[in-house]
């Protein structure tokens, strides 16, 4: 019971205490120069994009082929849960599958 | 019967059919309620849509001569609701039909249960949120690798009811760049009841899985660990790998599991042809693949490990097989294994069909069409 407690308590403090360097993170951010991302073309964005998407996607499976960018959002948001895809793979890769 | 069962591993041999059958209906429909009133929400272009995806998949699979059909459908439905949200819920429906010893035509049960139903909240970008009835992360088999169209060989690893039944609590995950070279990703979990042995018990556990992703080699370890909360109250602990070498087209994946019940391993490979300088066509679209692994019984005991679907003796096993990708999400699969136990050592064969499919449920733009 108490470990259960303990374990809970231990969950929501790291959720609160993220959110807190998340935002800090992001504030950071925001005053620094644009991510060099931002900076590239589409071009760019989409070889990291198709690379990112070999790295990740074939941790597991196939590369799948491409979907409508609505279905392909949908299920890089449900990769980002299941396999813990990293926010700016999600991105890039979302950016790759729907050009 | 009992033999192709635990070939299976039985998978989840613990649900009651009839409990089952309930939540199953009740949680899909709730699901599938939401999903419709979320549809109303999602009419911007841009914006994620409902899809219902997931595999088909019918097998022969034959252990010691004795012949099992296996049909089974595992519907995945994915509702995004807003920019964070994510509602997802996997069913699965499975017959497994074998021809009585005294003749006559194929008969068996079919079961149907919820692998997982839960509600995921991206909070932000170290951490989601997810409540509900989940995939327990132990080991990378069960959450990642458990659909038929994405598993190497049909035929489960022997170690896969370690510590794998579904929970029933709050998960804490996420994965982040640590650096240009290594992401890092975790799993923090906490079950008040799970399905458990006997299908009666619920249990209760908490847990977490950390692992480490290395972009430019392809590579992933991590580790994986368990405390019960209940009864024995033992700790449980697992290992992972996988690889995908930049320089060939194989991918290479191992698990190790160390817990009451039984201590066991797996490594298995798969290798795509498609650097063969004949029949090139045919050749891209075929991966043979190899599994080995091995499994001791635990304190648990003989009688209660054949409860889980484990084996109830030291068993060793290797399988080797070839997929045919057909298509897109569509493969034909066929193999071969040789299991070697005190118990008796047995052949098994597998062929079959397994397919993915995807579905919006909403309107989408197809590719190329204006925005």
């Amino acid at each position: 019971m108490k470990i259960r407690a303990f374990f809970i308590v231990l969950l929501v403090s790291l959720a609160l205490a993220s959110s807190v360097f998340a935002r800090s993170h992001s504030a950071n951010k925001e005053a620094a120069p644009a991510p060099i991302v931002r900076e590239r073309d589409a071009d760019s964005m989409r070889i990291e994009g198709e690379k990112r998407f070999h790295a990740n996607c074939g941790r597991c499976h196939a590369a799948p082929q491409k979907f409508p960018p609505r279905m392909m959002a949908t299920v890089l948001r449900h990769m980002r849960v299941r396999a813990t895809v990293t926010e700016d793979d999600q991105r890039l890769i979302l950016f790759y599958m729907t050009q | 019967m009992g033999v192709s069962l635990s070939y299976q591993s039985a998978k989840r041999v613990g649900i009651d059919l009839q409990k089952s059958v309930q939540h199953t209906a009740a949680a899909f429909l709730a699901t599938v309620m939401l999903a419709c009133a979320a549809l109303p929400q999602t009419t911007e272009s841009d914006k994620p849509v409902p899809i219902l995806t997931g595999n088909v998949g019918t097998f022969s699979f034959v252990t010691g001569g004795h012949n099992l059909v296996d049909t089974q459908i595992n519907p995945v439905l994915l509702v995004p609701l807003g920019d964070r949200w994510l509602i997802e819920a996997r069913a699965e429906f499975e017959g497994q039909f074998q021809r009585p010893a005294d003749g006559g035509p194929y008969g068996g049960p079919v079961s149907k249960h919820i692998d997982y139903a839960q509600v995921d909240y991206v909070a932000n970008r170290y951490v989601t949120i997810t409540a509900g009835r989940f995939l327990t992360p132990f080991g990378i088999f069960n959450e990642r690798l458990y659909p038929v169209w994405i598993r190497f060989l049909q035929p489960d690893p022997l170690i896969l009811p370690l510590r794998t039944a579904p929970s029933d609590g709050a998960l804490l995950r996420g994965g982040f760049s640590v650096s240009p070279e290594a992401n890092m990703n975790y799993a923090l979990y906490v079950s008040a009841t799970s399905i458990g042995i006997g299908s009666v018990d619920s249990e209760r556990h908490v847990g977490g899985r950390m692992g480490c992703f290395f972009p430019g080699p392809r590579l992933e370890v991590g580790g994986s660990w368990q405390r019960t909360l209940q009864d024995y109250r033992n700790h449980a602990f697992g290992f992972h790998m996988g690889w995908q070498p930049t320089q060939a087209p194989l991918s290479i994946r191992a698990e190790y599991a160390h817990a009451f019940e039984g201590i066991g391993y797996w490594a298995e490979g798969a290798y795509r042809l498609s650097q063969a300088h004949f029949w090139r066509k045919a050749m891209r679209r075929t991966e043979l693949v190899a599994r080995g692994q091995q499994f001791f019984v635990g304190a648990i005991g003989a009688d209660a490990d054949a409860n889980l679907g484990l084996p109830t003796a030291e068993t060793r096993e290797a399988d080797f097989g070839v997929n045919y990708f057909l298509r897109d999400g569509l493969k034909g699969i066929a193999s071969y294994g040789r299991q070697f136990s005190s118990a008796g050592n047995f052949n098994q064969w597998s062929f079959g069909v397994a397919y993915r499919f995807l579905v919006p449920l909403g309107h989408v733009a197809e590719p190329g069409e204006a925005q």
